[in-house]
């Protein structure tokens, strides 16, 4: 190769070998924005524009402090009134009960349990981008962790609201907690759906802390940043600036970047990242207990923990998509932390995980064949013709034929090609669980049980409401907290290397 | 600004000009390999009351500074590995014990169906511990320090790399331990006050 590798390129910038090229790196047809390389010598870089470190602390801190443009409140002041239908509804159904869903005797978990177990897969893309690349030592993680763990908390949010409403009477909701009462009952611990609340709990406070964790050194970062604006100032300091002195001052917590306090904190970090992978796992296959120890045909199978944690992953690499695609776009920036490489990278993802969900769709149909159970074909004969067949067929389209484009190198490195598959993807996902939940409650055992399921408007809107609060949420945390890992970024950069200068790494 | 005190090991008061007590000394780098290559002189010197500060914590420092590996991971597992014990037996005592009810025909104390519950337990009171435990060897949370108030330091976390050699160390010495920083290519050295 006669051009110089971007990582060099970053280096010999900063060595004073390479001139710095002052204009952004112009567009290759080749290898895009300089990251689609395939070069078995090296790796694309990581990050683009041949920053230096004091240029991702401008970049990531300006996001929180000068704000991410005239875009925001319109958008904001939109999804926070989609959120608000949650409490409206909410209490309307607190108020009524739970008559005012479309649920009836036959088909008595629907829209409130596919939306649970909806939320709580988008989750563990996080999770999964946070712990387990870590754990395998992808450097690439380091630029999406942050916006991917923040999705898994506000997913968990909006999942745990659905079944604390299902239970009927809310206020009796804190007996799913072994609480001492006066009434001497204890929970039953051989239940998948206490397993379950501990499951899902669990799973938010470790999300939340490893969440807390990676944004501490950030915190620091941005208290830093206002306290030197309030110093060398000469009028009056704005008040945001003190604002965001004291408050990202006491959420860093006094961290001060000690290497000794380093030596800690990444060894800390490692343990949540250990602990946290069988957690994410644990979670999934703990819901899908809740169907599979139950005897109902289409839920009583033992593909279910593996089948459920790989749609889990397949959608929430969807949904972080989803939101980052835009996101880039809109963020001055944000292309040089989230490269092309990313989003090929993550569009990969897809594809494996969307073809390990359809082998657990086509698996159910052999094993509901080859297994000999009569009632068992039946409800995956009705699944694929009878009165769910349109909602089954959207699911295999969204989830096992959309992600088919990705084998092609040009649509798994456009940004509107995988920003649409994996608006699709989410689309499917959503139907996998209804699909799953509401088509095997349909046509169970006797004829007498069979029946339709038709969602109210409190349903949808229930529904909607909890979208508008996963955005809400999300929005918020693109403005007032760092969206980028800033050290871990750094980290990553070439500079960065102690060795930097050898020839070799 | 409190009153200088002695030096534990020799004796010596140190103070600044102003009369302040003295808490050290910092010195500036511009990259990690510097860094690396400074720490690395000050732990040959034989000092042990230092510290480096960087951005993002520099690759093979720990070596660099002589750090022992750290506890924290025996204090996690002792207290990850209680806590799951706690869970176990939770569920037994109420499984067993105080609520006995017949579920599907199955021994009051069948262990398998506490291993979801078990392990979750498990986990929160690890994840707790590694964080926690962190923050409590760091003696974290502190919201002051001698070094934050210097402006020069306040960069540490934008692009700044910082070594600061304490006055409470026993091998501290104003004249030597600056020419010490300064053969190892420190920039800006400074007195911190306490």
């Amino acid at each position: 190769m006669t051009t110089l590798h971007p990582d060099q390129h970053a280096a010999g910038r900063l060595a004073g070998l390479v001139p710095d090229p002052g204009a952004p790196r112009p567009w290759d047809p080749v290898t895009g924005d300089g990251t689609l390389v395939d070069d078995a010598y090296g790796r694309a870089p990581l990050v683009l524009g041949d920053r230096s470190f004091g240029s991702v602390t401008d970049t990531v801190c300006g996001y929180v402090e000068k704000g991410p443009g005239r875009w925001w409140m319109p958008t904001f002041l939109i999804s926070a009134h989609v959120a608000a239908l949650v409490p409206l509804m909410v209490g309307y159904l607190i108020i009524t009960g739970v008559g005012v869903w479309g649920l009836n005797n036959r088909i008595d978990w629907a829209w409130d349990i596919t939306n649970f177990v909806f939320w709580i897969g988008i989750g563990h893309a996080g999770t999964l981008i946070s712990a387990i690349l870590c754990l395998l030592k992808q450097k690439w993680r380091t630029s999406i962790n942050r916006s991917a763990e923040a999705m898994t908390i506000f997913a968990v949010i909006c999942a745990g609201l659905f079944p604390g409403i299902h239970v009927g009477r809310v206020w009796m909701a804190w007996m799913l907690f072994p609480i001492p009462n006066a009434n001497g009952i204890w929970p039953n611990f051989r239940s998948p759906l206490l397993w379950d609340v501990f499951a899902v709990s669990t799973y938010f406070t470790v999300s939340a802390l490893f969440w807390y964790m990676g944004m501490i050194p950030d915190f620091a970062t941005l208290r830093d940043r206002a306290a030197l604006r309030m110093l060398q100032q000469g009028g009056p300091v704005p008040w945001s600036a003190r604002l965001r002195a004291y408050a990202f001052g006491l959420l860093a917590l006094g961290w001060r970047f000690s290497q000794r306090h380093w030596q800690r904190y990444e060894k800390a970090y490692l343990m949540l990242a250990g602990v946290s992978t069988p957690l994410v796992l644990s979670v999934h296959s703990i819901v899908s207990f809740d169907f599979a120890t139950s005897i109902l045909p289409g839920w009583h199978t033992t593909i279910f923990p593996p089948y459920f944690v790989a749609g889990a992953i397949f959608g929430g690499f969807a949904m972080v998509l989803f939101l980052l695609i835009p996101s880039r776009e809109l963020f001055p920036g944000m292309k040089d932390f989230i490269t092309l490489r990313h989003l090929e990278n993550m569009a990969k993802i897809i594809l494996v995980t969307g073809m390990m969900v359809g082998f657990a769709y086509s698996m159910e149909f052999f094993i509901a064949w080859y297994g000999a159970n009569r009632y068992e074909l039946d409800v995956f004969k009705n699944r694929a013709t009878g009165p769910y067949a349109w909602a089954y067929w959207t699911m295999i389209s969204c989830n096992v034929i959309s992600p088919q484009v990705f084998w092609v190198r040009a649509c798994r490195q456009s940004p509107l090609v995988i920003f649409l598959v994996s608006l699709a993807v989410t689309v499917g996902m959503w139907f996998e669980r209804f699909v799953i939940i509401v088509s095997s409650l349909a046509q169970a055992f006797l004829p007498a049980q069979w029946g339709m399921f038709y969602p109210t408007p409190v349903d949808i809107l229930t529904f909607v409401g909890s979208c508008g609060t996963f955005l809400t949420l999300y929005l918020l945390f693109m403005r007032f907290l760092p969206m980028f890992a800033m050290s871990e970024i750094k980290n990553v950069m070439p500079q960065a290397n102690p060795h930097a200068g050898h020839d070799h790494h | 600004m409190s009153t200088p005190h002695a030096n534990a090991m020799n004796g010596n008061v140190y103070a600044t000009e102003g009369g302040a007590a003295l808490y050290g000394m910092m010195a500036e780098f511009d990259t990690p390999a510097d860094l690396t290559h400074a720490a690395e002189k000050v732990r040959d010197a034989g000092y042990a009351d230092w510290d480096v500060y960087s951005p993002f914590p520099v690759h093979g420092m720990d070596d660099a500074m002589g750090n022992p590996p750290t506890k924290l991971p025996l204090v996690v597992a002792a207290i990850g590995l209680s806590g799951a014990g706690l869970g176990m037996l939770l569920q037994w005592w109420v499984t067993s014990v105080d609520y006995r009810i017949v579920v599907q025909g199955k021994p009051y104390d069948a262990w398998q169906p506490w291993v979801p519950v078990l392990f979750e337990i498990g986990v929160l009171f690890t994840a707790f511990t590694a964080l926690l435990g962190m923050l409590a060897f760091n003696k974290l949370p502190m919201w002051h320090h001698p070094l934050m108030k210097k402006e020069r330091f306040l960069k540490v976390s934008d692009d700044r790399f910082v070594i600061a050699i304490e006055a409470a160390d026993p091998k501290f010495d104003p004249q030597k331990t600056r020419d010490l920083l300064a053969a190892a290519g420190g920039k800006h050295i400074e007195l911190v006050e306490e």
